[in-house]
């Protein structure tokens, strides 16, 4: 079996193309780092420093390195997206959208095109075969730095070529097995934040240099009374609290809507930031849907952001959308969004996703 | 990997003259003096340094005085755009624009980029015709009176097009007759005779190892005439110009190189143009959807540029890698990823199709198995990729 590595420059991706390379020889393994971001980023995988790193890890290894430029796919699928997100009042998740449409897409293709069976990430989670050879998708072993959700997306026809050699190990044993190989990575610290946003200038800074920002009316949810303004509505997120200050009664406020068209954001109190359920669109399953009860729906655990709580919830799939109903009210989650759904008998299990309307 | 590899990047890097290696390792390893001292150690050396700089110096067709040596091509260049500008901007009439051609190597164009963004000077990019040439119209448009330096190379290193200098450089002394003429010869000099681009410019740089020559060596060749303000304040070596102590190894390796390449220049264009012609004809007729880039007439006898209609080069790259083959897909940015090229951009083509594009480049040392492996490599590699 041959077995591409997607090496970043990080100490996940390193340990990842070591065992493999230790486990079916270096000349069977290749890595490959991708030139996503073809502007300036302090962070992430495209720095020359970490394209640096992934090089000499792979030369240590003694495995091939290429570098795959691309750049204008990622422009197209992660950051334009993005931008337009904003622009619309939605929060998207650019980690999930680069999952989606590069690496296991135009990645996964360019690993086909290359004659390899399998493309391999530094990726926190697990894959498995079951007795009929269906693929499961599974939290990593360290449940503190389990990153299913960013790949909730993938189906069985991505998971048949993928391999996630480091969802066994925890955060720690990569990094001892890191210090046992040599690898120069061993202590590197993890990446934080959106690759391609400076942290000198932030979000704001990015999204002021790539659309117009409009300052907005802050309103009460119930009333509709003007409560002040916002400098910028594209940058408020639904269920936000920062910046948005205290009703009178002293509690804080959350925002609940945001309006980008009518440059407002609407705010209330505690109770009006919950919601009973959320709307998802773009659903993908890890194999096909879940059977549906008599009700017509399935019940599941939602996971709502990178490192969220388990919701238990039921799902209702209908006109290629999927509502989603929490047993417990909970957290407004923002549009653009996206929500990973578990399986409530074997809870470590992926069902799929969906995306905040 | 595949046991027998055959190298078709010479324009990136060509190998070693045997005769390089051997004017080298007496001053790599033997000889300890700095040429600017006093003693008899430092005197070898600068013996040495100076037979180099005579040798080079009659192979360019100028005078000693007029070689600068540089760590390489890119220096040259740069050394070039900045250092004739900053002697002119002293002058009385500073000159306000300067104009490049879109085509040229990074070298030039970043460093005329750079020096436009530090002195507010207007740099105007004169872009080639779709026959990768550049326009002279567009040219004689751009060459005003206020110009004071015009850099256009002799030969495009990525598609292998010879450029009109002859008509360049009449243009430009019609235009602008106060600028200042660079040129970028480091892809001519394997294949054309580099006095004849001298003739016509202020300003020449080469680079040696594009020639068989070792990597990190090159010249600047200075016209007398031509102001000069040096990028590198130091001891004052290379007349002021270019400080730091010299490269005796590299600069004999340069001379012994350029020496090697000009004795069998003829014997050797014609023995590759015609491997080259092979090359490119057994592709265009094996592989559907390639297309030649430039046409043949117009080009150094070492350079093959193919496009694969539907492919992605950099793919193809690796594939052709693992069989043995070593080509190029454009240029290389820091990172190691292949950028799109900005040449193909220049001539119009479109994004993919300029995706698609592969530089084939022989040298001296090319060998007919070396074209019969590729012949049998590269077909196989792209129906793999068109599966």
């Amino acid at each position: 079996m041959r077995v591409l590595v997607a090496m970043s420059g990080g100490v996940d991706s390193s340990v990842a193309a070591a065992l493999l390379a230790e486990a079916h020889g270096p000349d069977t393994v290749v890595g490959a780092t991708l030139k996503l971001w073809g502007g300036t980023s302090d962070s992430g995988c495209c720095s020359v420093a970490d394209v640096d790193d992934a090089r000499r890890v792979a030369d240590h290894l003694g495995l091939v390195h290429h570098v795959f430029n691309f750049a204008s796919d990622f422009e197209e699928y992660v950051v334009d997206p993005y931008v337009r997100g904003h622009a619309e009042g939605r929060t998207p998740n650019p980690c999930i959208e680069c999952n989606r449409h590069l690496k296991f897409d135009r990645l996964l293709e360019r690993a086909r095109d290359l004659g390899f069976d399998a493309v391999a990430t530094g990726h926190h989670a697990r894959r498995s075969v079951d007795d009929a050879g269906h693929y499961r998708l599974q939290r990593g072993a360290d449940s503190k730095k389990d990153q299913s959700y960013v790949l909730a997306m993938l189906g069985q026809g991505q998971l048949a070529r993928c391999l996630f050699p480091v969802g066994e190990l925890t955060k720690d044993q990569v990094r001892a097995e890191a210090v046992r190989l040599g690898l120069r990575t061993a202590a590197k610290p993890d990446s934080q934040d959106v690759c391609f946003i400076r942290s000198d200038e932030g979000k704001s800074g990015f999204l002021s240099r790539r659309m117009d920002l409009h300052p907005g009316r802050l309103v009460d949810h119930r009333t509709g009374d003007d409560l002040g303004q916002v400098a910028a509505v594209e940058l408020v997120t639904v269920g936000q609290r920062r910046g948005m200050g205290h009703g009178r009664d002293g509690r804080r406020r959350f925002v609940t809507a945001v309006d980008v068209p009518a440059r407002q954001v609407t705010v209330g109190p505690p109770e009006a930031s919950v919601a009973d359920g959320v709307c998802l669109d773009t659903p993908t399953w890890v194999d096909g849907p879940p059977r549906l009860d008599a009700s017509g729906a399935f019940a599941a655990l939602a996971q709502c952001s990178a490192h969220g709580p388990s919701l238990p919830c039921r799902v209702r799939p209908a006109g290629g959308e999927l509502a989603v109903t929490f047993d417990v009210p909970q957290r407004r989650v923002a549009p653009g969004q996206t929500v990973a759904l578990y399986d409530p008998d074997r809870p470590g299990d992926v069902l799929g996703s969906g995306v905040v309307r | 990997m595949a046991k027998v590899r055959t190298y078709l990047d010479h324009a990136a890097s060509s190998p070693l003259r045997p005769e390089a290696l051997e004017a080298m390792l007496e001053y790599l390893a033997g000889h300890v003096g700095n040429p600017s001292g006093a003693h008899t150690e430092a005197r070898l050396s600068r013996i040495a340094l100076d037979d180099a700089r005579d040798r080079l110096a009659e192979l360019l067709g100028v005078a000693p005085g007029e070689v600068v040596l540089t760590s390489g091509g890119t220096e040259a260049d740069d050394l070039a755009v900045h250092g004739a500008w900053d002697a002119l901007a002293s002058s009385s009439a500073p000159p306000r624009a300067l104009v490049c051609t879109a085509m040229e190597h990074h070298a030039v164009l970043r460093a005329c980029r750079a020096l436009a963004r530090r002195t507010g000077a207007e740099l105007r990019e004169v872009r080639p015709g779709k026959d990768g040439l550049v326009d002279l119209d567009a040219l004689a448009e751009a060459c005003t009176a206020e110009v004071g330096l015009v850099s256009v190379m002799a030969v495009n290193n990525e598609i292998g097009t010879v450029q009109p200098l002859d008509a360049v450089a009449a243009t430009v002394r019609d235009r602008s007759p106060d600028a200042v003429l660079h040129t970028d010869a480091v892809q001519a000099a394997p294949w054309l005779d580099v006095a004849r681009v001298t003739a016509l410019a202020d300003l020449v740089a080469v680079s040696a190892h594009k020639f068989g020559g070792p990597k990190g060596s090159g010249a600047l060749v200075v016209r007398d005439g031509t102001g000069l303000r040096p990028r590198i304040d130091g001891g004052g070596q290379e007349r002021g110009r270019r400080s730091g102590t010299p490269n005796v190894a590299g600069a004999a390796g340069m001379a012994a190189a350029l020496a090697a390449t000009v004795v069998d220049r003829e014997a050797t264009v014609s023995r590759v143009a015609a491997l080259r012609d092979r090359l490119g004809d057994g592709l265009v007729a094996t592989v559907a959807g390639t297309t030649e880039t430039a046409d043949r007439d117009d080009r150094v006898a070492g350079i093959l540029h193919l496009r694969f209609a539907g492919i992605e080069a950099e793919a193809l790259v690796v594939l052709l890698d693992e069989a043995g083959v070593a080509v190029s897909a454009g240029a290389a940015c820091s990172s190691g990823a292949v950028e799109p090229s900005h040449v193909l951009e220049a001539m119009g083509l479109e994004a993919a199709d300029a995706r698609s594009g592969i530089r084939f480049s022989l040298g001296a040392t090319t060998t007919s198995a070396e074209i019969e492996h590729a012949l049998a490599a590269v077909p196989d590699a792209v129906e793999r990729l068109r599966d």
